[in-house]
């Protein structure tokens, strides 16, 4: 029970935390919470698809298959975050003035909560498909019963769940001047922690080299196994013992995204006294 | 996505990173055998990881950066180094108490 339950924990943590994160950073959107619960939905779905597929992914593309998935996946997902954080950039300054303002733009913001619904379910897959195949395991491995299983996985799953809930409540108290920069500031370390991670699978998968194994070791310092670890793995992409590649998916990344949301920025005066 | 994947593919076709060597490790009864791997340091190697027990588990290692869930009965490749000598512990994160190995590179 202790085992499905911090499993569970741990993978639940950080599809919460990012969970969290969009939440907080679509506050006062149209239809957030249908477009949150269509994510969610959609990501428990493709996790049980996922996991029932784990042995043909992993043959594609001669074995490197799920490597490539995850790559791809993460990829996705960074794509989405870059995009939200530009469109941002664009609209944010609008949304945070009047929020009628919005209603004249429901196109435009449902086609935003779309893509973070899909970053959503994408998070949720990936973990989930992982917990799926986990759970399925000790079921069949004979150890445990279902009621243990499924009791430790509620509670994991809840413990998981309050994390990025109270991620969530902690960032919507920020006041409205700064959370703008607060959230897109979050929004872009992750989209950054995401490529860092897709590099590493390509690594693995022999794609790309590594150039550096590892680059810097600061494990004495913060172990990626420890909690806080793995926090900051999920939400800056914390790594101990990062390969020099995904230092340098990291870094393109910020620049990236920092040079969209300085281009697409609106300056015009009549936004500004909007 | 499927043309990320055909992109991806034809990506990793292109490039010949040769491995330089190959390590067969076996997953059976949830531990690795064996249980330590001695490979050369400032090397590629490719770790060929055989689960041969019923249930999934997921290759991984915080020291070697790697992860990997390897389905019940399949073989998984999975590209470490060019390691510094030293020691590099893996578990198998479904079964952690028992699924425990390590690289020594050298």
């Amino acid at each position: 029970m202790l085992g499905s339950a911090i499993i569970v924990f741990r993978e639940a943590l950080e599809a919460a935390l990012i969970i969290g994160i969009i939440a907080a950073a679509t506050r006062g959107m149209q239809a957030r919470n249908f477009w949150l619960l269509t994510g969610i939905s959609a990501g428990v779905v493709g996790s049980l698809i996922v996991a029932s597929l784990t042995g043909q992914i992993a043959e594609l593309a001669e074995g490197a298959g799920q490597e490539l998935f995850n790559a791809g996946i993460l990829g996705l997902a960074a794509a989405m975050l870059a995009w939200h954080n530009i469109w941002m950039a664009r609209h944010g300054m609008q949304l945070a003035r009047d929020a009628k303002q919005l209603g004249q733009d429901v196109t435009s913001g449902n086609r935003e909560m779309s893509a973070l619904a899909a970053v959503v379910a994408l998070a949720i897959l990936r973990e989930g498909s992982e917990t799926a195949l986990f759970l399925y395991g000790l079921l069949t491995g004979g150890g445990e019963t279902l009621a243990t299983v499924l009791g430790g996985g509620a509670i994991g799953l809840f413990l998981g769940t309050l994390a990025g809930y109270g991620l969530y409540a902690g960032f919507v108290r920020i006041p409205t001047r700064m959370f703008f920069a607060a959230t897109s500031g979050l929004i872009l370390l992750l989209a950054a922690a995401m490529t860092s991670q897709a590099a590493r699978f390509l690594v693995q998968a022999d794609v790309l080299p590594s150039l550096a194994t590892p680059l810097w070791d600061t494990s004495w310092l913060l172990d990626n196994a420890s909690l806080a670890g793995r926090f900051l793995h999920t939400l800056a992409g914390y790594e101990a013992m990062p390969s020099g590649i995904q230092v340098v998916f990291y870094s393109a990344t910020l620049i990236l995204i920092l040079a969209g949301m300085r281009v697409f920025r609106v300056r015009s005066p009549s936004t500004a006294i909007q | 996505m499927k043309i990320l994947f055909v992109l991806l593919s034809s990506l990793f076709s292109l490039c010949v990173w040769a491995a330089n060597a190959e390590v067969a490790l076996v997953i059976r009864d949830h531990r690795f055998e064996p249980a330590e791997v001695r490979v050369p340091a400032g090397q590629k190697i490719k770790l060929v990881v055989h689960n041969q027990d019923t249930t999934p588990e997921e290759f991984e290692s915080h020291e070697l950066n790697r992860e990997k869930l390897i389905a019940p009965g399949t073989k998984a490749n999975i590209f470490i180094g060019p390691l510094k000598p030293g020691r590099y512990p893996f578990f198998g994160e479904f079964n952690e108490k028992t699924a425990r190995g390590a690289v020594i590179a050298e």
